[in-house]
């Protein structure tokens, strides 16, 4: 096997980690238990991750409770600094997003894939305008001398809204991901479990944002 | 054998109390436990591949007996630890209070006349004391067994300890909060004394009559006792072994080079500078961790230690 | 030996790639079992040579800071490699499938992914062995913060095992739900299934906090995050609630699938139904929700507020009234039975004795004007090495040696495991009881120094290890030595649906999904004996 066969290799297996196993579907069926089962089987598992979730965000929600409590002017204050305009602007975006995905899952059970590979990519742009922003907001921050761990507020705005950036990027990874399946034929109206569950995690990533949105930038 | 430390405080029998109530029903539940199931494992050995038993499922009176029992043991336990708890925490009216500070890895106390103290803390007996305390650096607990108390110490805000001594003598005091390599060094001593050894003691003439006995003792001899009981055991080996400051064996006249580049011998003049102020010269490879003993050691003492490190080659 | 599967799960395929890319929830558990027996022996190797360094006060063996790396490694690899994962990573994947009448669990190639992930995390530790962190494996801040160890490599590793760790619980929870064969309805699970259901769900509501909590960690050596830093306005106190809300529920993590395979065993060495099967598998369920609410006990001195610590106190007791049921419970299945005392039963035994001496001992802990006294001493290292190693490893021993025919189809000696099983149970109480008196007596935690008046207590403690060293190595050789022949389908007479085929299991587990008819714990004549 030459260098360039393994690197290859490699790359595709970083791109595609799920290629890695060799595919388990043609070797037995007996692996795979009936469409309904698993069908509510993945939505129930997909509930209890968004749980987790949650609770990620969940012990941010209580830092944030804890010092705002304590820091009031901290949080006005900084909350001032950060832009609403912006701000406003990428909370419609997600918002649009979430409709898109929810018009996808929708269209997959009936089986319309054009308008599901235009609702995804509609989704993937959408999050990837928020991430333009959100690249201009920070730039912004760090040119007038603003960083983690300038104080706690921007401590807890940088880690909050940082965690939830990266959210953004698996769940387009994620997105992307469906899509190309989407082209591969993968799916129909008999088999949209994996797209239904994208969708939900997509939801989380936007309904945490709507949380994060007045918290950080509407204080007082 | 004595499985608890002196009591010497006003907290400790009621602490003791609860240990000895806690043991009791411990070894009791113990002994219930373990003949129950010696008695069923002899009882009712197989003796036979077809030995008959019965489907019992479930006793209504005995599963109510076992929930019943250890919940009226658990009610008592929880009040009497409130109860002292409760006492532990309450501030006496006619409390001294004495100003505690944990650092890596020295304790040291203010005094409300003025005096400071460096891992000596010095209290009359019978008279209620409250600590405040508060560490510079990581986290630290005070720990007195003979009282019974602990409570950690943090950066961002004070916490107390009460207590009254009840008998005079001299406490172990420990660090229990880890707090780094010479955690297990980060040591004390509380003297409890009568009060009018204390009375003495915060007017100074305790200092001059324990001075006139140390100008009996070699000043090595002296200075080996200072090397512990003034903490600089906590960062200063004598064997060698690299700590957080640099070893005292064969330190004396050797070269130090300091962190600006400069560098000079170590003589007395050096050592005595070092120990008044500290972060002036920076040996290579070291922090300025170490406090100044400005005011904790006076001029005999210094060289006492100078001595003492003369003799470590 | 059925025409449908030529071929046991073992022989299905050899060589790497077979067990490395396998979604077969047997090979996947015995491949944790692998892993976390590497880990087991690696943090006990730490814990020796901890334990030799206090043959004398002052430097033994190694320095104090080196002394310092190692009771954190210790920890930390004990905690969050073996003992985290564990029973329910490796017994769990082995036996639920089978307990519950499925061919695998709901997500088999999810079940693959968590353990890479695992693999991946314990990677992330042994590359951080190489500069390893110095904090204890509780990374108390402003320490952890600022001392030059590396703690970045290590948390982050812990990260990723969290991962693994809420992966697998949702799968089992899942599993649970959805593939429960034909009539095995909720009251007629197994009571290991029960246990393993409460472990999935503590797994995947506590794993998140201490996540975001050690993410922050990092984040703060890394940009100078302020959380938990009093130089810029954090709270070191804030740090350890984040911690002890995931930590403390971990500690049932740890314990419960223990509890689970006790309640296996007892019934079928008894030849009894287990006594109060409804009471066990509630009280499960319910240690599992109070654990969330006890977090603060770990805190008394740490200076929360007095009503903060009464009230966690309170809840405290709560939790210790259900673990005293479960006792009684298992002890009383032994009545009118016919006990044998097989190695397995032996374990068992052990366990409900030991475990009781850690319960007892932390009526101690959790009465707060003890707790002053005990907090951070050698009884606390007691304590919970009586429930940890009393508890846990002997239920995990236990379940190594009960199922042992079930996982490898063939037979060990009974007589050998057994002086095994006499070394470590001795070798065990010579380890820890001389703590519970030094640390009344008031010897502090994680001392690499010690006052002389310690040191024959801490010599005790040193010469017990030696004795249950050999005892591991003992076990380990038996183990390993299977005796010739084959192992019949069900060795025990055991009723349980993982006893109702081959052993080991074909590939696929059941020819056909089975329909279950009784109780799981059907033995026993139905007349009640009357007296």
């Amino acid at each position: 096997m030459g260098l360039y066969s393994i690197t290859t290799k490699i790359l595709k297996s970083i791109a595609y980690p799920s290629e890695l196993v060799p595919s388990i579907e043609e070797d037995d069926g007996h692996h795979h238990f009936d469409p309904v089962t698993e069908h509510e089987g993945a939505k129930l598992g997909m509930w209890l991750f968004l749980a987790t979730e949650l609770l990620l965000f969940g012990g941010l929600f209580a830092a944030y409770a804890i010092y705002r409590a304590k820091y009031p002017e901290m949080f006005m204050l900084g909350s001032s600094s950060l832009d609403v305009v912006l701000g406003s602007v990428n909370t419609v975006i997600l918002i649009f997003s979430s409709l898109t995905v929810a018009v996808a899952v929708k269209a997959i059970q009936e089986n319309r894939i054009q308008l599901v590979k235009v609702m995804l990519w509609v989704t993937i742009i959408c999050a990837a305008i928020f991430a333009v922003n959100k690249y201009f907001e920070y730039t912004y921050k760090f040119g007038k001398g603003i960083y983690p761990g300038t104080d706690i507020f921007y401590s807890i705005y940088f880690a909050a809204t940082g965690i939830h950036m990266l959210h953004v990027f698996i769940g387009m990874a994620v997105l992307g991901v469906l899509l190309r399946k989407v082209y591969q034929n993968k799916y129909s109206k008999d088999n949209f479990t994996a797209i239904e569950i994208g969708g939900l995690y997509w939801h989380l990533v936007d309904l945490i944002w709507i949380y994060l949105f007045p918290l950080l930038y509407l204080v007082g | 054998m004595e499985w608890l430390p002196t009591s010497a405080s006003t907290f400790a029998p009621g602490v003791d109390f609860i240990l000895w109530l806690v043991t009791i029903i411990s070894v009791l539940s113990c002994i219930v436990v373990g003949a129950m199931l010696v008695y069923l494992v002899v009882k009712y050995r197989r003796r036979s591949d077809n030995d008959s038993t019965p489907a019992i499922t479930h006793d209504s009176f005995l599963e109510t007996l076992w929930t019943v029992i250890p919940t009226i043991l658990c009610v008592v336990i929880f009040i009497y630890g409130y109860v002292y708890y409760d006492e532990y925490t309450t501030t006496p009216k006619n409390a001294i209070e004495i100003n505690v500070t944990g650092k890596q890895w020295i304790w040291s106390f203010d005094y409300a006349n003025g005096k400071k103290t460096l891992n000596d803390l010095y209290v009359p007996v019978n008279q209620p004391i409250r600590l405040v305390m508060q560490s510079t650096d990581v986290l630290h607990s005070f720990f007195v067994p003979a009282f019974r108390v602990k409570q950690d110490l943090m950066g961002n805000r004070y916490t107390y300890i009460n207590f009254t001594a009840t008998k005079e003598g001299v406490y172990d005091l420990y660090c229990t909060e880890y707090c780094g390599t010479a955690h297990s060094d980060m040591l004390g001593k509380v003297h409890v004394l009568s009060e009018a050894k204390f009375a003495a003691w915060e007017d100074g003439s305790a200092d001059k009559a324990k001075k006139a006995s140390a100008a009996n003792i070699p000043p090595a001899e002296l200075g080996k006792q200072l090397y512990s009981s003034k903490g600089c055991v906590a960062c200063h080996s004598i064997d060698g072994a690299d700590g957080v400051g640099p070893t005292w064996k064969g330190l004396f006249a050797k070269n130090r080079v300091f962190t600006d580049g400069t560098s000079a011998n170590a003589d007395e003049n050096y050592i005595k500078e070092s120990i008044l102020y500290p972060g002036e010269k920076m040996v290579e490879g070291y922090g300025p961790v170490m406090p100044s003993y400005k005011g904790l050691l006076d001029d005999a003492e210094i060289t006492a230690i100078i001595e003492y490190i003369k003799t470590l080659k | 030996m059925s025409e449908a599967q030529e071929s046991n799960y073992l022989e299905n395929g050899h060589g790497f790639k077979s067990w490395f890319y396998t979604v077969d929830h047997k090979r996947i558990g015995v491949m944790y079992l692998w892993a976390i027996g590497v880990f087991f022996v690696l943090a006990a190797i730490a814990s020796f040579l901890v334990r030799a360094e206090h043959l004398t006060p002052g430097q033994t063996i190694v320095s104090a800071d080196t002394y310092n790396v190692l009771f954190t490694l210790h920890g930390a690899m004990m905690v969050f490699l073996f003992i985290v994962p564990g029973v329910a990573a490796s017994f769990g994947n082995f036996l639920i499938p089978l307990m519950i009448g499925a061919k695998d669990v709901i997500f088999p190639k999810l079940n693959l992914y968590s353990f890479w992930l695992y693999l991946a995390g314990a990677a992330i530790f042994l590359i951080a062995l190489a500069a390893p962190a110095d904090t204890g494996w509780t990374f108390y801040t402003p320490y952890s913060i600022e001392t030059g160890a590396n703690v970045i490599l290590i948390t982050f590793g812990v990260f990723v095992l969290g991962f693994s760790s809420i992966l697998t619980g949702i799968n089992f929870i899942v599993t649970m739900h959805k593939l429960r064969a034909p009539g095995m309805t909720w009251d007629r699970l197994p009571l290991f299934c029960w246990a393993a259901y409460a472990t999935s769900l503590l797994q995947v509501l506590a794993t998140p906090v201490v996540g975001i909590t050690l993410l922050l960690l990092i984040g703060e050596r890394y940009f100078g995050l302020g959380f938990f830093d009093p130089a810029k306005g954090g709270d070191p106190v804030m740090f350890q609630h984040f911690f002890w809300f995931y930590s403390h529920p971990a500690v049932y993590i740890m314990i419960l699938p223990a509890m689970g395979i006790i309640s296996e065993i007892m019934p079928v060495f008894s030849r009894k139904p287990i006594f109060g099967y409804k009471a066990i598998a509630y009280s499960s369920l319910a240690i599992a929700l109070i654990s969330f609410l006890v977090w603060g006990h770990h805190m008394f001195v740490s200076g929360q507020s007095k009503l903060i610590n009464i009230i966690f106190s309170v809840i405290t007791y709560a939790v210790a009234v259900p673990t005293a049921i479960k006792v009684f419970n298992w002890l009383w299945t032994m009545y009118k039975g016919s006990i044998e005392l097989s190695t397995a039963m032996l374990y068992s035994l052990a366990f409900i004795f030991l475990f009781t001496i850690g319960g007892l001992t932390g009526l101690f802990l959790g009465a707060l004007a003890a707790d002053v006294h005990l907090h951070d001493t050698y009884f606390v290292v007691a304590h919970m090495h009586y429930v940890m190693i009393g508890g846990t490893v002997f239920g995990f021993f236990a379940a190594l040696h009960f199922w042992y025919p079930k996982m490898w189809g063939r037979m060990f000696d009974e007589f050998k495991a057994k002086i095994a099983f006499v070394l470590i149970f001795i070798g065990f109480n010579v380890v820890f009881f001389p703590q519970f008196i030094m640390g009344t007596l008031g010897m502090p935690r994680r001392y690499f120094n010690y006052a002389p008046e310690f040191q024959t207590f801490h010599q005790i403690s040193t010469y017990g290890t030696w004795i249950i060293g050999v005892g591991f190595i003992l076990m380990l050789w038996v183990l390993m030595r299977p005796l010739p022949g084959k192992a019949e389908g069900n060795p025990y007479d055991s009723l349980s649906l993982e006893w109702s085929m081959d052993s080991p299991p074909g590939t696929f587990n059941f020819d056909e999904i089975p329909t279950v008819t009784e109780p799981v714990y059907n033995y026993g004549t139905k007349i009640e004996a009357e007296e």
